[in-house]
């Protein structure tokens, strides 16, 4: 026996830089392979518990400020202002008493994550839009979080998309706080930093203003697949 | 009449503070990792921004303790102890009596050393993967999902590690004493390292 014995501690680094290195050649892959498998599992799944599970689908939960009140259908509102013939505050009674739009749509991340069949259900944009008689001139709309800080943005013709969807309802269930609750944004075809949550006001402007993480360099056109330097499938 | 109870230098300052520092931005990164990670707790922090950067920065200093404590010849000496593994560490742990103080292991169970090859090796990988993530426009895209693939698994494993490590600490008060001061019984090192006790003479 050799007195300074076998270098174990050199090997086990050296593994684990290899499998590292593996896992950020592979990990692509079978992270999608688990979110097949695991995503319908944890969108029905009442413990949460399948939520710990690092990559294995479902949601991740991304808030920018440092607290979000909560807001109920009692103190609920949604305004639409600026370039509008009727601009118009409308509760959560209102928003249901409209007519509702369903769609199952994959939710994709651009930081890679994604969420498959996801059930969302609510107003489409393009008929809350027509409710408040856009004028011309309108080009854009720009969005905004009652977290104070978030902000979003659309051309009027990506707003009339009849898969753009002020979301009263997803995976089955009123849209709970985490998830931008009571009422938040859903743009189907694009990333998920579209998908403004708890959405307060929705401004008709005359042009483009690019939202909040557009300001740090995210595109402006967040098309699935085709942007952000992404390659995903594409959502709808 | 009284022994007076022989004390053994096991740590020197050097070694104690990068044992600190490290556990420290460990700690940090764990923290912020935890809100930027778990739903509720990441809405009810928010401050995304903020929490990210603390995360980034805790993370690329990481290394800086250990490299730093390389000046010190008594921690480099540590590190090839911490690197060897000996017949009695295998021994050691194939044995149920491994407290038992019959196996002559030396300055470092064979649970340590596998703990700091781990921890060091966790720390080289989080940062390669960390650094592809954060400067994600520089690589393909696949690089930058399979990057958050392996540190977001790991960091479990980390946690695991780290949660394991203070287990074992919670559980031997003396052991905490030799990293709080620098100094340890004699009874004890006798027991927990037969080997580096019959080789080690009095601190005083």
């Amino acid at each position: 026996m050799s007195a300074a014995g076998s270098p174990v501690g050199r090997r086990v680094i050296i593994g684990m830089l290899a499998v590292g290195t593996v896992g950020v050649a592979t990990g692509a892959g079978i992270q999608r392979r688990l979110e097949r498998i695991l995503a319908p599992i944890q969108n029905g799944d009442p413990t949460g518990l399948t939520n710990l599970l690092p990559d294995a689908g479902g949601f991740r939960f991304y808030s920018v400020t440092a607290s979000v009140p909560t807001r109920t259908a009692a103190d609920y509102r949604l305004r639409v202002t600026g370039l509008v013939g009727r601009p118009a505050t409308f509760t959560l009674d209102q928003l249901h008493a409209m007519p509702q739009t369903a769609l199952t749509r994959d939710f994709q991340c651009v930081t890679g994550w994604r969420v498959a069949a996801v059930p969302w259900s609510g107003v489409a944009l393009a008929d809350l839009l027509d409710a408040v008689a856009i004028q011309p001139g309108a080009q854009a709309v720009t969005i905004r979080s009652f977290d104070g800080v978030y902000t979003e943005s659309l051309t009027l013709d990506q707003a009339r998309r009849p898969d753009v969807l002020v979301a009263l309802n997803m995976l089955g269930a009123p849209v709970t706080h985490e998830h931008g609750g009571p009422v938040r944004l859903y743009v189907a075809p694009m990333y998920g930093y579209k998908s403004l949550k708890w959405l307060s006001d929705i401004e008709v402007t005359d042009r483009v203003q690019p939202g909040y993480w557009e300001q740090d360099g995210y595109d402006v056109d967040a098309w699935v697949g085709h942007s952000n330097g992404r390659d995903d499938d594409a959502t709808s | 009449m009284t022994q007076p109870v022989e004390l053994l230098r096991r740590f020197t300052r050097t070694q104690r503070w990068v044992h600190r520092s490290t556990a420290a931005l460990m700690g940090l990164c764990v923290a912020t990792a935890a809100m930027l990670y778990l739903g509720p707790l990441s809405v009810l922090v928010g401050r995304r921004h903020l929490v990210a950067a603390v995360h980034v920065y805790a993370g690329m200093a990481l290394p800086v303790p250990i490299l730093a404590g390389v000046v010190s010849a008594a921690y480099r000496h540590d590190l090839s102890l911490l690197n060897r593994f000996t017949a009695a560490d295998r021994a050691w742990l194939r044995s149920r009596d491994r407290r038992a103080g019959r196996i002559p292991i030396g300055k470092f169970n064979p649970g340590q050393k596998l703990n700091a090859a781990f921890v060091a090796g966790s720390i080289l990988v989080m940062l390669g993967t960390g650094l592809l993530m954060r400067y994600a426009n520089a690589w393909p895209v696949r690089w930058r999902t399979g990057a958050t693939f392996v540190h977001d698994w790991l960091a479990y494993a980390v946690v695991a590690v780290v949660a394991g490590h203070l287990w074992f600490a919670s559980r031997d008060p003396v052991a905490r004493l030799g990293m709080r001061t620098g100094l340890v019984p004699r009874y004890w090192a006798r027991r927990e390292h037969p080997a580096w006790e019959a080789a080690s003479s009095n601190d005083r």
